[in-house]
């Protein structure tokens, strides 16, 4: 971790509690990302769609406009194709399951001293740490 | 149509601080589960510093009853820890750990992933579509 990386850490998580903060308090809505896609795709959200449509054009559009202005960002992210397509089922099984990610349960669950979110998020943490140990340091392979 | 707006404003709030915070970096991602490599602490910052406008923001909500656009605020879900919250929990930590990737960044960094982003988003929005079925099959 470079020296200022705490820094921009804590600052872009301001942002990230302020947006779930104005989603809450203007539209009265949680701001959990796979609950927001996930009722869009599989139809459960058809009665707020628009509002849902809306919150994923802001998120998917505006970063590449602001990576675009000052710097190209890398996110180093692998082209393994059976990883990338492995961990993605996973994710969309796995948070629809639980309902709720790291910003449904992390984010609006743990500051709502809600022990569902609080206990999910060491889940997912404690499996991701399992599963970096051994796809990392004993297979080799990420 | 403000319903509209503040969804578009807070979706670009939150992507804007998904990219400044370099959560959309998989490999930082990877780093902060990496307990016994090259440890990345940065996440606990981000997490932290989302945790504490939201806990005003929750405290504010839950006074008010319903948000400023009219809408209730939704009700604290039964804090029963119940199979698929842990199951589901351990399927989505495993998918993140394996190449760095949360819905959230995911979507915020659909067009700065190039191919491999698209791969990741089709799989995930599959499953999304397919978890109604596999709910209804479980025992």
């Amino acid at each position: 971790m470079l020296q200022q990386d705490w820094i921009w850490g804590l600052i872009g998580g301001l942002m990230i509690g302020s947006a779930g903060a104005l989603f809450l308090l203007m539209n009265g809505r949680i701001m959990g990302a796979s609950g927001i896609i996930g009722g869009l795709v599989d139809g459960s959200g058809r009665g707020n769609w628009g509002e849902r449509l809306a919150f994923l054009a802001g998120l998917v559009l505006f970063p590449p406009v602001l990576a675009g202005l000052y710097q190209t960002v890398d996110t180093r992210l692998t082209d393994n194709v059976w990883l990338l397509a492995a961990a993605g089922l996973l994710v969309g099984f796995g948070t629809r399951l639980a309902n709720g990610c790291t910003s449904g349960h992390g984010v609006c669950g743990i500051s709502r001293l809600s022990w569902r979110g609080l206990a999910a998020t060491m889940v997912y943490i404690a499996a991701g740490g399992v599963i970096v140990l051994l796809f990392r340091h004993w297979l080799g392979v990420i | 149509m403000q319903r509209l707006i503040f969804a578009a404003l807070s979706g670009a709030l939150f992507g804007a601080g998904l990219l400044v915070s370099g959560m959309v970096d998989t490999v930082k991602v990877q780093g902060w589960l990496d307990v016994f490599g090259a440890w990345d602490p940065t996440l606990a910052f981000v997490m932290g510093g989302a945790i504490v406008p939201m806990f005003i923001a929750w405290r504010v909500a839950e006074r008010r009853k319903t948000a400023v656009l009219g809408t209730p605020i939704p009700a604290k879900p039964a804090q029963r820890l119940d199979r698929n919250l842990v199951i589901g929990s351990l399927m989505f930590g495993a998918g993140w750990g394996l190449v760095g990737l949360c819905p959230g960044p995911a979507l915020a960094a659909a067009f700065l992933n190039g191919s491999s982003g698209l791969i990741f988003l089709v799989a995930m929005l599959a499953a999304m579509v397919a978890t109604p079925a596999l709910r209804r099959a479980m025992p």
